[in-house]
């Protein structure tokens, strides 16, 4: 939500609707994985530092290393 | 308190207490939503009526009027009226009186939150998400390869197929699993039908999974012999997706729509590229292969794919996908509705009648049921849609608009892939989907073949294969059978009409040769890599070590088991002279509706041990249908007395030709080949034998777990329920696309609570 604030109504409204789009893209394509994790992170209050944004997608695509998605025909 | 009401959690009172004093409701009130879907405004009464008005006025333009030709623009018409009605009214019942979600219940994503696995997931991105997860190349293909009898048959069956039994099935096993934490459709075989049920579903899901992945290898085979402009443009998705994943876990950790669009433009260069490359004579040479080089190139690549580490290949192969597929479909849609291309095809064809089709053998019933699996019904969503997407889904009542609004779409995808596919020219599509050893594999020969099959009004010469061979710059179109060149094509043809004209017909063609590839690609990479860990599990019971998913042996062994399995199947397909669509594409969907059988059996013992006897028939419907369609079909496979059709009437007829002495028999040019023939219909023969008895295994177990729950009921007896434990919930979304009035004054309660308040403490239970 923090990314678009402050700049929502002074924008074309076409600028607008391609910022929109490209926000659920992103959200389809998994791209603000580690945004939400860091919200998760934040909200769930744990003692610990959440981890770095490399670390992060590292740990990510290792644990789909033993932990496959399936894609369907 | 780990036990539930028998009836789902209908009220808050007593089991479900509100999670928190200071939050709003997580719930539209029941009686409020009731009043609301109850209350039919005049406005409300008129857009459906409009709908249904639109939507029957399109079906009588499809199946009624006979005319010389029929516009495109009635199968959009036709098909998304219906998905409205069907979503509306149809899923609702389901909703309401089968599966009862509550929004007050938090889901796994919310009781197991860990920011990585389990995050609720706003309900448009997901339903993006689950799309591109379910949606891939089988949509694309299976209908194209059952125009041939006709475009009728297969609409009919889309349409009504996906509103009562596809979309149930997603819908279903997703709500299912999702109040299950998420758990696949193996656990859930395993607790509602006990060991034997729960084992042979395992097995018939690893078979079945291996038949799927070499189908759809055998299609990205037979798109790309002979055609080195493809094979250099699909070759190079290889260096780009390494690149890729270098790039994201070196260079610029997370930037994941940066190096998609990275990756698309040099897709795009790659498919330009190919042309030039394939215009040099060195180009030509190198990248000419036969459909054998290319078969075992794909099963080396499969092999490698699956063992090394996720982020080199598969996750940056997994982004170009999604990419490319949304533009995909954009494109379909744009090219059916703006061109609206007239259809020549009839409604029913000559072969719609026969059971001796080129493209494919078998009658219309079963084979046309199965020949169209993916978009009506497709077994496989069932491992999609238990598992991931169900640990993402932020409330309940989204699993409806996810779920069945999902598989919706790909049934539209499905429809669009069909229309695009029969706007060609008749004589080219049997010319495109007959096997060389019909064709001739000449233009000449082809054109001479279809001509001579007495279709109405179908008249080609061979300057017109050979035309449309040269504007899709490839050497020859005919045999090019797998249902991808075909569709192809097709795109190519009507996308030419406003972009680019005859001179960019060729890159469209490549366009589309290179996504339905990249769809086929990720879903063996994924698909080996899936079955690799389920096969590691089943012998971990046995040997415990090999559940180590760090053991390398044991990881390489099965991996190397996993693609020989598909591997053999796709070689036999490639070097099969009767064609391998032809014999074996039957065997892809019988496969696959055995998949969604075996789901629909789970379903239906879980829905009678919750106590929804009443609304059973929502699932006993389509999952006797399924039954008995696939069922029908192994059987006809197994035992028919026809060759085309019957695998061990075919190995009789081999067998006996050989032991006469023949050297040449039918299709099958030297004794080799013979021999060839003999094996293959011998394995593929107990390949169906084994799958219908593993799924009759299945179905039984599910009839008895259901009769069982049944008697409990009436004994007065509770049912064991393998739910989660209801936890309250303390987030609210709305259900679907557009928030009703109810959800929107609820969603203003909950953005009028200090921030604070909002976030979530799903970590501490």
């Amino acid at each position: 939500m923090s990314a678009n604030a402050g700049s929502g109504g002074l924008l074309h409204p076409v600028a607008q609707a391609f910022r929109g789009f490209s926000r659920y893209l992103q959200g389809v394509m998994g791209a603000d994985a580690y945004r939400k994790y860091l919200e998760h992170h934040a909200a769930a209050g744990h003692g610990t530092p959440p981890m770095d944004e490399r670390a992060f997608w590292r740990d990510r695509t290792d644990r789909q290393d033993t932990n496959p998605q399936g894609r369907c025909c | 308190m780990g036990t539930m009401p028998e009836d789902g959690t209908r009220t808050a009172d007593g089991e479900l207490n509100p999670a928190d004093e200071a939050l709003p409701p997580a719930s539209v009130d029941d009686a409020v939503r009731d009043a609301e879907e109850r209350r039919w405004t005049p406005a409300k009464i008129a857009l459906w009526v409009a709908i249904a008005l639109l939507g029957g006025v399109a079906w009588f333009m499809l199946a009624i009027v006979r005319g010389e030709t029929v516009n495109a623009i009635w199968f959009v018409f036709a098909s998304v009226c219906t998905y409205l009605i069907g979503y509306r009214f149809y899923s609702k019942v389901i909703e309401r009186y089968l599966l009862k979600p509550d929004d007050r219940r938090a889901t796994p994503a919310e009781y197991k939150a860990d920011g990585k696995d389990y995050v609720r997931t706003d309900r448009n991105v997901l339903f993006g998400h689950h799309f591109a997860a379910i949606a891939g190349a089988g949509p694309l293909v299976g209908p194209v390869i059952a125009a041939q009898m006709g475009y009728l048959p297969g609409t009919i069956w889309i349409i009504i197929g996906v509103v009562l039994a596809g979309a149930v099935q997603d819908y279903l096993v997703m709500f299912f699993s999702m109040r299950r934490g998420g758990r696949s459709l193996g656990q859930m075989a395993r607790e509602e039908l006990g060991v034997i049920g729960g084992t042979a579903a395992l097995v018939a899901t690893l078979l079945i999974m291996v038949i799927i992945v070499a189908i759809l290898a055998l299609v990205v085979v037979n798109a790309l012999g002979e055609s080195p402009w493809g094979v250099f443009s699909v070759g190079m998705t290889i260096p780009i997706a390494l690149f890729m994943g270098v790039y994201l876990r070196y260079l610029r950790p997370g930037k994941v729509m940066e190096v998609s669009i990275i990756g698309f433009v040099l897709l795009m260069a790659a498919i330009i590229g190919g042309g030039a490359v394939a215009g040099t004579e060195w180009g030509a040479a190198f990248f000419h292969l036969d459909k054998v080089t290319i078969a075992w190139g794909l099963i080396v690549y499969g092999f490698i794919a699956a063992i090394l580490p996720v982020w080199l290949l598969l996750a940056p192969r997994d982004y170009l996908s999604t990419f490319m597929k949304i533009g995909v479909i954009a494109m379909l849609a744009v090219a059916i509705i703006v061109v609206r291309p007239e259809i020549t095809v009839p409604a029913f064809s000559e072969f719609a009648g026969r059971e001796n089709g080129p493209v494919f053998s078998g009658a219309l019933f079963p084979f046309l049921f199965v020949t169209i699996a993916c978009g009506a019904l497709s077994g496989f969503h069932a491992l999609i849609s238990s598992g991931t997407t169900p640990k993402l889904i932020e409330k309940e009542r989204q699993t409806r608009f996810i779920g069945y609004g999902g598989m919706l779409m790909e049934s539209f995808v499905a429809i669009m892939a069909l229309v695009a596919a029969i706007s060609i020219d008749r004589g080219i599509y049997f010319a495109m989907n007959a096997p060389a050893a019909l064709t001739g594999g000449t233009a000449e020969t082809a054109a001479q073949w279809v001509n001579g099959l007495g279709l109405a009004g179908v008249n080609i010469t061979p300057d017109v294969l050979a035309d449309t061979a040269s504007n899709v710059g490839e050497e020859s179109i005919v045999s090019r059978s797998g249902g991808a060149p075909t569709l192809a094509v097709g795109l190519a043809h009507i996308m030419q009409q406003f972009i680019g004209g005859t001179g960019m017909m060729a890159f469209w063609y490549h366009f589309a040769i290179m996504f339905e590839a990249l769809f086929i690609l990720t879903a063996v990479d994924a698909g080996t890599r899936v079955a690799r860990f389920m096969l590691q599990d089943s012998i971990g019971n046995f040997a415990p070590k090999f559940k180590e998913a760090s053991w390398r042996p044991g990881a390489w062994l099965c991996t190397a088991i996993m693609v020989g399995a598909w591997g053999a199947v796709l070689l036999m397909g490639v070097t099969d002279p009767l064609g391998g669509i032809n014999t074996l594409f039957p065997l892809f969907g019988i496969a696959n509706q055995l998949l969604a059988a075996i789901a629909l059996a789970v379903c239906m013992a879980i829905a009678a041990k919750r106590g929804s006897f009443r609304y059973l028939w929502i699932v006993a419907v389509p999952l006797a249908f399924t039954a008995v369609v696939t069922i029908t079909a192994s059987i006809h496979k197994i035992f028919s007395s026809v060759p085309a059709v019957g695998y061990f009437a075919n190995n009789a007829a081999f067998s006996k030709a050989l032991a006469d002495g023949t050297t040449s028999f039918g299709t099958a040019k030297t004794t080799a080949a013979m021999e060839a023939v003999v094996r293959n219909t011998m394995i593929q023969g107990w390949l169906s034998v084994i799958f219908v008895v593993l799924s009759i295994i299945v179905i039984v177990t599910a009839v008895v777990a259901t009769v069982k729950a049944v008697r409990n009921t009436t004994a007065g007896i509770p049912n064991a329920n393998n739910e989660d434990r209801p936890r309250p919930s303390r987030v609210y979304a709305p259900a679907g696309l557009i928030p009703t009035a109810a959800e929107r004054e609820l969603m203003a309660e909950w953005n009028k609570l200090p921030a604070d308040l909002r976030i979530e403490r799903a970590g501490h239970h």
